[in-house]
């Protein structure tokens, strides 16, 4: 046996002994954040947290091939660390690349045991895909820097220790730079953490207010009006780890993959063969497609930017989904009763039971779209980076920021 | 799973595609469509000569170079990208189905001149629908020691000039294979001027029994071969209007800095990059996999025969007028793109074999 196979055999038995038996859950009570503090104390203590990160951070040093061969054993278990996925998966990554050697030994190892969970504050309502054109605002005042603005989508902050928040530092000059990136502690006066009720009926997320909150000079990540770098850092860790799965798991549980439409669908019917077998084309040739990146990448071929399209074809599809789940399961795939039964009290649904499934399915479904980049955005980054197709004109890059029109006031709002 | 080319399969398609570029230039596709046989005979000699790639799938003990689907898949999908005109794809098809019947003598018969370029073959379907995987309506009889072939292969692929002809014919109840050298041939107009084909009609033509049965695998590895050659037509067209949209100008603009042109493109290569993890795919399974290929060649034509023909398609229109003019190329990959698509019959019934095979 190889040491990777060794390696991976030692994995499968941790998670099998360590593993909880339970969903994830994505929007866990106090109960649950503390477990999964727990738990994630414990894989850093087994040495499978932070497998490729420094070990003077408190990584493990080790190679990509552990900590893909750790990923593959995961997969088949559902592990309780969705509140660290984004510090994990972006705000951990761009601090060692961007942070300072003080920063680092601070920061880094609380995150990786769990102690300390993190959230990413770039979006804000007026400024989503163009995040350049934000406006919260940080002023200098001795040591420290003074933040008023709103922020949105901001996943787990309602548990979060600490936030990456991207702020507007200097109106005066055009917009990508005048930007600073500080850390701020989420417990801080003048942080007001609200969810924000999203098309599902639950909140996945949240929207931060900032009223004069306060923020030490020591606690600010690349240069001063440096902070367009050190996002682009974070944005292209965020999309490796969308498309690597950083805290997914669960996925064979779908209720609405091939596997499961299948398995209650009438065969029988030609027209019903026909949308099935559209289904399993795109998702196999998908599958097949994220198959062949990952052996690239292995092979020395870095993706880049051809992840855009993997991350295009994955919303399409996740939309394509659900329209055909609810489409096949008829009336009772949106209305049922609130035990979940349908409602000719049968399986009118054929889903065991479990009618609401296809109905959160297909409100959920927009959200791979518009987040981590809208389709529209995904197809911008193709064109010009894998294409190589000239860019579009830009009116907004050498005019300062507080001449630019803003939001959706047509050049109203302006600080 | 293999689905990244090995550094050997990157250097055989770097020779195909220098070949190509070096006799087949701009303008070159154009002059022989029209004339003659509608191919380059010294060009293909010299391809089969230089590069070997008439004996490519053939094995060593018949004087081919014995390589595998994965290899095939490489040198056709840069004979598509090139629309490379001539016999060399009905050849390639009617070799498969030769060498998956089984049959060592017709095997050590046919193989060799295959191999050396000298003999050109097709396969002769003739289902009702058209579709390489009906009930043939050919039909054999005995005569005279060996057999005869009766009724008509409706669309044979370069069938006016094969020298060879795999027939499929009904005989006694069963569907068996038949080689002959007969029929009478008469040319098809086709949309897909690179790329002729014709009506084969057998009146009592000799022909000799293939034995063995191994034409549900040949037909799977039909299908893969022709994804293969619409990968490259796929691959060709994106590459060409990619090209165009960075230096064609409207108001003021490259046409490529518009989200309604980008934004197309930009579709347009998703579905290239799945369109080769597709064929990479079923070539391996091909190769290393035999359980999988059925699923994998039936996913290679449902997904690609479709893929090529819209990235064509919008290939096409994205140039705007100069696309719909005869002398621009554009309209001979939209052409080899919809003939490839229903060469191997209506593309449901792709759809409906892999239905049958996930379902």
């Amino acid at each position: 046996m190889s040491d990777l196979e060794e390696y991976r055999r030692r994995a499968r038995e941790w998670l099998a002994a360590n593993a909880p038996g339970h969903r994830a859950e994505a929007t866990p009570d106090e109960d649950g954040v503390a477990r999964a503090k727990a738990f994630m104390a414990r894989m850093h203590d087994a040495g499978y947290s932070g497998i490729t990160w420094p070990r003077e951070y408190g990584g493990q040093g080790l190679t990509q091939a552990e900590d893909r061969a750790f990923a593959a054993e995961a997969r088949d278990f559902t592990l309780p660390i969705y509140v660290f996925s984004i510090g994990l998966g972006m705000c951990g990554p761009t601090v060692l690349d961007m942070g300072t050697e003080e920063q680092k030994a601070r920061w880094i190892r609380p995150l990786l045991r769990g102690e300390e969970i993190w959230c990413q504050l770039f979006s804000e309502p007026g400024a989503g895909s163009d995040v350049a054109g934000l406006q919260t605002r940080a002023e200098r005042d001795g040591g420290e820097w003074v933040v008023h603005g709103q922020k949105v989508w901001t996943s787990v902050a309602q548990h979060a220790d600490r936030g990456l928040l991207l702020t507007r530092t200097d109106p005066g000059v055009p917009k990508h730079k005048g930007l600073t990136m500080l850390v701020v502690d989420m417990r801080a006066p003048g942080v007001t953490v609200r969810p924000l009720r999203d098309m599902t009926g639950r909140a996945h997320f949240n929207e931060i207010f900032f009223d004069g909150v306060r923020i030490p000079d020591a606690d600010r990540v690349g240069e001063v009006n440096g902070g367009w770098q050190v996002a682009v850092t974070t944005l292209l860790h965020e999309r490796l780890s969308i498309a690597g799965g950083v805290g997914m798991s669960g996925q064979s549980e779908n209720p609405v993959s091939f596997e499961a439409l299948r398995s209650r669908a009438d065969l029988g019917d030609p027209i019903v063969r026909d949308q099935l077998v559209e289904l399993y084309i795109r998702s196999r040739a998908l599958s097949l497609f994220n198959t062949r990146l990952s052996q690239e990448t292995k092979a020395g071929i870095f993706p880049g930017a051809r992840g855009s399209a993997a991350k295009l074809l994955l919303a399409e599809l996740t939309l394509f989904q659900a329209d055909l789940a609810a489409s096949l399961a008829g009336p009772g795939s949106v209305a049922y009763r609130e035990d979940g039964e349908t409602g000719d009290g049968g399986d009118s649904a054929g889903d065991g039971g479990d009618a609401g499934r296809i109905a959160h399915a297909l409100s959920l479904a927009p959200a791979m779209a518009l987040g981590g980049g809208t389709n529209e955005i995904m197809r911008n980054i193709i064109g010009d980076r894998v294409l190589g197709l000239p860019p579009e004109p830009r009116v907004d890059k050498n005019v300062p920021f507080s001449e630019l029109k803003v939001n959706s006031q047509g050049g109203g709002t302006r600080r | 799973m293999k689905l990244v080319l090995t550094s050997e399969q990157n250097d055989l398609r770097q020779a195909v595609r220098s070949f190509l570029s070096a006799t087949l230039p701009p303008g070159r596709v154009r002059e022989v469509m029209e004339a003659g046989d509608g191919y380059d005979r010294a060009a293909y000699d010299r391809m089969n000569g230089e590069l070997g790639l008439s004996g490519l799938v053939v094995p060593e003990e018949y004087g081919g170079a014995g390589a595998g689907h994965a290899e095939l898949a490489v040198v056709l999908e840069e004979l598509g990208a090139a629309l490379l005109p001539g016999p060399f794809l009905a050849t390639t098809l009617a070799t498969l189905v030769l060498l998956e019947s089984g049959d060592a003598g017709a095997a050590k018969d046919h193989l060799p001149g295959i191999a050396e370029g000298r003999v050109r073959a097709s396969f002769a379907p003739s289902s009702a629908d058209g579709s390489w995987w009906g009930a043939p309506s050919v039909t054999a009889a005995e005569a005279g020691g060996g057999h005869v072939l009766d009724g008509v292969a409706p669309y044979v692929l370069n069938g006016a000039d094969a020298d060879l002809l795999v027939v499929p014919a009904r005989l006694g109840g069963r569907t068996r294979l038949f080689v002959t050298t007969g029929g009478e041939r008469a040319p098809l107009t086709t949309l897909d001027l690179t790329r002729r084909q014709a009506r084969v009609e057998f009146a009592a033509a000799p022909a000799r029994l293939v034995e063995g049965d191994g034409l549900a695998r040949a037909l799977d590895l039909a299908s893969v071969a022709v994804a293969a050659e619409q990968l490259g037509v796929l691959r060709a067209s994106l590459a060409a209007i990619t090209e165009y949209a960075g230096i064609r100008v409207a108001f003021g603009r490259y046409i490529g800095s518009y989200q309604g042109v980008k934004h197309r493109l930009a579709d347009m290569h998703c579905a290239l990059e799945q369109a080769e993890s597709v064929v990479r795919h079923a070539a391996w399974a091909a190769g290393e996999a035999p359980g999988e290929l059925p699923a994998a060649a039936a996913l290679a034509q449902a997904y690609t025969g479709r893929a090529c023909f819209q990235v064509a398609k919008d290939h096409l229109l994205l140039y705007g007028g100069i696309g719909f003019t005869w002398e621009h190329d554009a309209h001979l990959y939209y052409k080899r793109a919809k003939s490839l698509e229903v060469l191997l019959g209506p593309p449901r019934a792709h759809r409906a074999r892999l239905a049958d095979l996930v379902l």
